[in-house]
């Protein structure tokens, strides 16, 4: 009996600490990649003092007398999140609101899959589609419209973040208890007022974490840009011009055949480190706005 | 309110009554006063051979029963006896759910509507029937705007007569001198007692004709109860009140009239104190004493 018991209590202890172990290698991770972007950008910090690298109206790392302003990179960053934002916005909660509150149990049951298959997609397919369908087809409306610009892979950036956007509102929604609707339709509302007056209010935290999700998504997306958005950094908010994002910045890059010592080849690691504490900036506010809106029920 | 009116309407109550009776005694009781007026108020809404159904199970089997005008009618059974069920015929909340259907009618008066015609518009019939649910369920607004809801939903513009519509229903309550001064803050702040107010609130504020309570205070404390029990007997001077309890002292202190139910059938339906003193049926008095349910 004792040896059994101190067997058992020995292998509970060993599971423990291998799930302890897998936990801690993902914070093992990401504190890795802190660690490594902090470290590298440091010396790029050294030659570029900050306030010339925030107010700097030009990024041209590889001219040879190169000018390092992330502002036209983060400028494109968030024109290509708006864009994306318009479209997915408004299309993710609509189709939220069709599967949860008004689509029969079969459609939902087959609807849903082909919506998460939207996301599965490789985004440099989603890149090519901007680049020689998107684009050309908005130049019948736009004329002037250069072949590569920030509106169209803003637009499928959109389209790619709408499954997202649509899942996680949907779940939010149906997990708004029954009797909520019932309180509304037993004061005569009809079934679109209940969704929209009861139902989003009271799923508003799932669907603020849904947009958080996409702008995470659209503000770290690489391929549809690096394709289809020109690779020029340009300081402009006008979605009809081309431009680089901080994503397509660094893939270009890592791609191209700087020295690996040159301050042109340090600045990813800056641009990175921008990227990054713009998502955690979007994320913060996101989750503060979570916690702000809450409703217990 | 109606404070002469003796909370216990027990067999001491009948008892002393019948004394009263035999005595010949002239003047009435405050009870047989408003037992005399029960009598003479008009019908508001007659259920004649009504049946439901859920898919191919028969919940209510030909129901028949007079609701009187502005009296409190309460529906009381053993669980599963049909008494939610029946009572949300009346605003045709089963509509909601696939694969139900009404048989025979329910006529609402003056105007002789069917309430559970195939023709007759749900929205309409829940406009003019308001229902309280067992849980408060207030929704996640503002308290004014959960009072203003039902207008707003019927198309109401008017900012002055909803803000006007919305301190009546809140008077009318009794919550208004709670919250009047922070009708911004969440409905979903206020207590479990002050949230089932609020959805009474709610439901009064587009005055409708027949207000339902499907079991209004099983998730309440008592003192809470006792507060949506008075609010109830004052409501009968304006609208026509239909409860469903679980509780039969509550139906015993809050009704003019009971009916018991028993497997989706109306057993039997009379004034409160007789259902209560002297009921006609045996399988009432058994219930009534406790014997099951």
């Amino acid at each position: 009996m004792l040896r059994r018991l101190r067997r058992r209590k020995i292998r509970d202890r060993v599971i423990e600490s291998l799930l302890l172990l897998s936990g801690l290698f993902a914070v093992f991770i990401t504190a890795a990649i802190v660690y490594i972007l902090v470290s590298e950008s440091i010396p790029f910090f050294r030659h570029i003092r900050l306030v010339e690298f925030f107010t700097d109206t030009m990024w041209t790392p590889m001219f040879d007398s190169p000018r390092f302003g992330i502002l036209p990179l983060l400028a494109g960053t968030l024109v290509t999140t708006f864009v994306a934002l318009c479209v997915a916005i408004p299309c993710g909660i609509i189709i939220a609101i069709y599967l949860s509150e008004f689509a029969p149990h079969r459609v939902r049951e087959v609807v849903k899959p082909f919506l998460e298959l939207l996301g599965a997609v490789p985004t440099v397919v989603y890149g090519y589609f901007a680049l020689m369908m998107v684009t050309p087809f908005l130049r019948h409306f736009l004329p002037d419209l250069p072949g590569f610009n920030m509106l169209s892979p803003g637009l499928v950036i959109g389209i790619m973040i709408i499954p997202y956007i649509a899942s996680v509102s949907e779940d939010a929604m149906r997990s708004v208890p029954n009797y909520m609707r019932e309180g509304s339709y037993a004061m005569g509302a009809t079934r679109f007022q209940t969704a929209v007056r009861v139902v989003v209010p009271g799923a508003i935290s799932g669907i603020a974490a849904a947009f958080i999700l996409g702008i995470s998504r659209a503000v770290g997306e690489t391929m549809v840009v690096a394709v289809a958005g020109g690779l020029q950094p340009n300081l402009t908010w006008n979605p009809m011009e081309s431009a680089a994002t901080i994503t397509a910045f660094i893939v270009q890059v890592s791609l191209g055949d700087l020295p690996h010592d040159s301050i042109g080849y340090q600045s990813i690691f800056a641009a990175g480190l921008t990227l990054m504490v713009t998502t955690l900036i979007f994320n913060i506010a996101g989750f503060m706005l979570t916690r702000r809106f809450r409703e217990v029920y | 309110m109606t404070s002469e009116r003796p909370l216990k309407i027990g067999p001491e109550a009948g008892e002393a009554e019948d004394r009263a009776v035999q005595m010949g005694a002239v003047h009435l009781s405050g009870d047989e006063a408003r037992r005399n007026a029960a009598a003479a108020a008009p019908i508001k809404a007659r259920a004649t051979n009504l049946d439901f159904y859920y898919g191919n199970f028969q919940a209510l089997k030909s129901i028949n029963i007079d609701i009187r005008e502005k009296q409190v009618t309460a529906l009381i059974g053993p669980s599963g006896c049909g008494k939610s069920t029946f009572l949300r015929c009346f605003n045709r909340m089963h509509d909601l759910t696939p694969g139900t259907r009404y048989e025979g009618s329910i006529t609402l008066f003056p105007d002789d509507t069917n309430l559970v015609a195939r023709n007759v518009d749900p929205i309409e019939v829940r406009m003019r029937i308001g229902m309280v649910f067992q849980k408060p369920n207030p929704f996640p607004k503002s308290i004014f705007e959960n009072v203003a809801y039902g207008l707003r939903v019927s198309g109401r513009r008017s900012r002055v007569g909803i803000a006007e519509e919305v301190e009546k229903a809140l008077r009318h309550a009794a919550l208004w001198d709670e919250v009047k001064d922070r009708l911004d803050s969440s409905g979903l702040s206020l207590s479990g007692g002050q949230q089932q107010r609020l959805c009474i609130a709610r439901a009064l504020a587009t005055r409708p004709e027949i207000l339902l309570f499907d079991e209004p205070t099983s998730a309440l404390d008592p003192i809470a109860t006792a507060r949506i029990e008075e609010l109830i007997a004052t409501l009968r001077d304006e609208v026509t009140v239909i409860i469903v309890t679980h509780n039969m002292q509550q139906a015993a202190r809050v009704s003019d009239y009971t009916a018991f139910m028993y497997l989706g059938e109306l057993v039997e339906f009379d004034a409160t104190s007789r259902i209560f003193t002297n009921p006609g049926k045996k399988a009432t008095e058994d219930y009534i004493t406790g014997r099951y349910g």
